[in-house]
């Protein structure tokens, strides 16, 4: 084994707006079946990377719920194992993680315990598949301090969400610019970073010596040219779900059949946590149009363009039209919700009509629910 | 010393072979049901459900499928340091070397098995029914009845009792009685090949009858203990109880999760029913697709018309294919422009293009009027069917068959079709 891992799981954005109340970002569930965290997690696992440390932070609940074993990974074995690193008060220490850096100094035992030779860090947000074995080659390869993961976007719209990089001929990082407002290259940084362990531990002493918390800012760009910084370009589906438009965009991806056989069928897989629902249940009168839908849902009225995620009950003569409806929601009767994102666990009452206009509507509603 | 109080013994060595093609590969406990589960996921469920967390589970006929399906008991939470799940095949002594010859036999080969864990229960299940039952529950009525042998009985409509083992018990449910599939039933109450005995009544009970061949529970250890003067007790059970062991009655038992509110109800929350997911991603359906009255699996894609059918998981139905009143097992394939009528697809299975089953007046299969019967279609698993070929009800297929394998590009009702492989 030559890597351990890092997710970094503490995300939160002002972008993810009514979203983020319930959970860090890396939980978000995506495409149906999966959370955010499941494809860096299976990533890890289907490289080898036997050890893993995940960091969070920002309300952790719903993560932790879904890391409650590290089974569905594979990570529940001698060697190696699935962390979970929350911010703790110590005796040295009492702050929150104040910063990537500073998560990373915090738990800076696991990384000293540790003794494979280099430190996979990926993000919890991403949704894509790549194998770190070929990263890390790379990286051997290259000589690097550091590589970083990037790609190269068709449009810069929202540049000012990244890490902006412009490499030389042999893709030696030659700038990084972090979240600008005007963007001077439309390659971005993947927030996937391979580094030797010695290295890190030096770098995150040294950050933290200097009360510099960031591992973007006080890290990459502070020594891009000190050390020796390189890209690695991913040329396969990456997308980071942490803003609304972005997540809607990312899950609408998997209507198209060539990212569900790229994602679903596919070897290697994505694994996540098994929830033991039933298979999906379509009764009389249900028209369902290019959708997707997952275990343990209940199906009575029309569902277009839409995905429909686990345990979710739709009422009779409800319409829903390109929008996405979270784990675990009861939809009464002759509701109509269209271009709209329905929160988990949420309850909508019969006869209620939901239309986003110019952006994509979340809603959020916490009516009672009556089991039957 | 480990103790624990109730152990379950689990027979699942059976072939089913009123099953026909489905159970030619697999034991019956292994065979699909509902779309994701197999028939063993029912009890296995039932015994983690109910606080039994040290299950025996005896294999002999076809096996494989059954031992990767189990595992170590992950799915059902029976991977326990102490107990959990145990696959018990016949194995090989100094001595008398046998096969398991009946389902007494079995249990009395594991004797030291169940020593193990000095159980004061034993609970024998069958591995081929379709139930969800509180075994806790018919352990209380064992201990306040001070039983010593508690069989798990259901009322059936007289007129079917005599397809069943009668119990005639008197008002305190005390078991005066047996009768075998009785021409005249004296009682409509059906074994259902579930019993709870005192460790010690067992074994003894086993041991005094181990000469005899192809030792049964029904026909000779519950008369044995009988004769003894053993107090033995009906549990009589009230819930949704299906034996699946022919293909009318597993065609049957798959359609009723179909219904609005089914009677057995998969989708209940304090009784789940676990079994080994493979796949995970959500079901795509095409926006050209018609869905009524089904349940589907993970994974599956669906492009045609599905109507009244279960779906497994990872099931493709291609482009203008029609299917009605059908199983379709996880994996299989169904092309474009078929109409699928009333058939059992088994696992990866392959359809071609503008395949007819189902097509044709209605005759009794040739070779197995008994099995095949009801005008299903039945297809085996990894079975391929070319393109454009008509096949008949009461009919069945099996093996990589080619289009000069049907004269005229059908295959007539009431025909048996097995194409060997190399």
């Amino acid at each position: 084994m030559r890597a351990i891992g890092i997710i970094l799981a503490g995300g939160n954005s002002f972008r993810m707006r009514e979203l983020s109340q319930k959970r860090a970002i890396a939980a978000m569930p995506v495409a149906g079946s999966y959370r955010a965290i499941d494809f860096a997690l299976s990533n890890m696992s289907n490289s080898h990377i036997a050890k893993v440390g995940v960091l969070t932070q920002y309300n952790a609940r719903s993560l932790n719920e879904h890391l409650s074993s590290s089974k569905w990974w594979d990570f529940g074995r001698k060697q190696g194992g699935l962390f979970v690193f929350t911010p703790t008060v110590t005796v040295e220490n009492n702050f929150w993680f104040r910063g990537t850096a500073d998560a990373i100094y915090q738990n800076l035992t696991f990384l000293k315990n540790s003794h494979e030779p280099y430190v996979v860090i990926a993000s919890g947000d991403g949704i894509y598949k790549m194998d770190y074995n070929k990263l890390l080659e790379y990286h051997i390869d290259k000589k690097a301090d550091i590589t970083v993961v990037c790609k190269t976007l068709d449009c810069t719209d929202d540049s000012e969400r990244y890490g902006i990089m412009k490499l030389d001929k042999d893709n030696r990082v030659e700038e990084f610019d972090e979240k600008p407002m005007a963007a001077k290259s439309n390659m971005i940084s993947c927030g996937i970073y391979v580094i030797r362990r010695r290295q890190l531990i030096e770098l995150i002493e040294k950050c933290a010596e200097e009360d510099r918390f960031d591992f973007v800012r006080d890290v990459l760009i502070r020594y891009k040219n000190i050390k020796r910084i390189y890209g690695y370009k991913l040329d396969t589906y990456w997308s980071n779900i942490a803003s609304v438009e972005d997540y809607y965009r990312t899950n609408m991806d998997f209507l198209k059949p060539e990212v569900r056989d790229y994602f679903f069928k596919t070897y290697p897989e994505v694994y996540s946590k098994i929830d033991d629902l039933p298979p999906a249940k379509y009764n009389v009168g249900t028209s369902v149009k290019n959708s997707l839908i997952a275990s343990g849902s209940i199906i009575n009225g029309t569902v277009e363009d839409s995905i429909i995620f686990k345990k979710v009950f739709v009422g009779n003569n409800c319409v829903i039209k390109n929008s996405i409806v979270l784990n675990d929601v009861y939809i009464g009767d002759n509701t109509y919700i269209e271009n709209c994102i329905v929160e988990s666990r949420d309850t909508i009452r019969a006869n209620s009509y939901y239309k986003g206009e110019d952006e994509i509507k979340i809603v959020l509603e916490k009516n009672e629910r009556y089991v039957f | 010393m480990i103790k624990k109080e109730m152990i379950a013994m689990l027979l699942a060595g059976g072939q089913g072979s009123r099953l026909g093609i489905l159970t030619s590969k697999v034991a019956k406990p292994a065979v699909s049901f509902g779309g994701k589960y197999r028939i063993i996921d029912f009890p296995l469920s039932n015994c983690i459900n109910s606080g039994v967390d040290t299950v025996g589970v005896l294999t002999q006929y076809q096996p494989l499928r059954l031992n990767t399906h189990i595992g170590i008991g992950i799915p059902w939470d029976l991977d326990k340091n102490q107990g959990g799940v145990t696959v018990l095949p016949p194995y090989e002594q100094v001595g008398n070397t046998e096969w398991y010859t009946g389902t007494a036999n079995a249990i009395y080969q594991n004797i030291d098995y169940m020593e193990m864990f000095n159980p004061d229960y034993v609970l024998i299940l069958s591995g081929d029914h379709i139930y969800k039952m509180d075994y806790e529950v018919m352990l209380d009525f064992h201990k306040q009845n001070k039983s010593e042998v508690t069989i798990a009985v259901m009322p059936v409509p007289i007129e079917e009792a005599k397809r069943f083992g009668i119990i005639i018990a008197d008002e305190n449910k005390k078991i005066t009685d047996f009768e075998e599939k009785p021409e005249n039933p004296r009682s409509n109450l059906a074994s259902m090949g579930i019993y709870i005995f005192n460790w010690n009544t067992l074994k003894e009970s086993l041991i005094a009858m181990a000469d005899q061949p192809a030792l049964d529970f029904g026909k000779h250890i519950i008369p044995y203990c009988h004769k003894k003067g053993m107090p033995e007790y009906a549990y009589e059970f009230n819930g949704y109880w299906k034996d699946v062991g022919t293909l009318n009655s597993y065609w049957e038992a798959n359609m009723e999760l179909i219904d609005i509110i089914p009677e057995f109800n998969l989708y209940e929350e304090y009784w789940k029913i676990y079994t080994k997911s493979d796949t995970l991603p959500p079901q795509y359906i095409s926006k050209d697709s018609v869905i009524e009255k089904s349940i589907i699996g993970e994974g599956s894609t669906i492009y045609g018309k599905v109507y009244n059918s279960v779906i497994g998981c990872g099931v493709t139905i291609g482009k203008d294919t029609v299917v009605k009143g059908s199983i379709i097992m996880n994996e299989s394939e169904i092309g474009d422009n078929c109409v699928i009528d009333k058939a059992i697809i088994a696992e990866n299975a392959k359809i071609g293009n503008n395949v007819e089953l189902g097509a044709f007046e209605e005759k009794e299969n040739e070779t197995d009027p008994t099995i095949y019967s009801h005008g299903i279609v039945t297809v085996g698993e990894w079975s391929e069917i070319p393109d454009n070929i008509k096949i008949g009800k009461n009919s069945m297929v099996s093996g990589i068959t080619e289009a000069s394998d049907y004269e005229g590009g059908v295959l007539d009702s009431g025909k048996t079709f097995i194409k060997a492989g190399e």
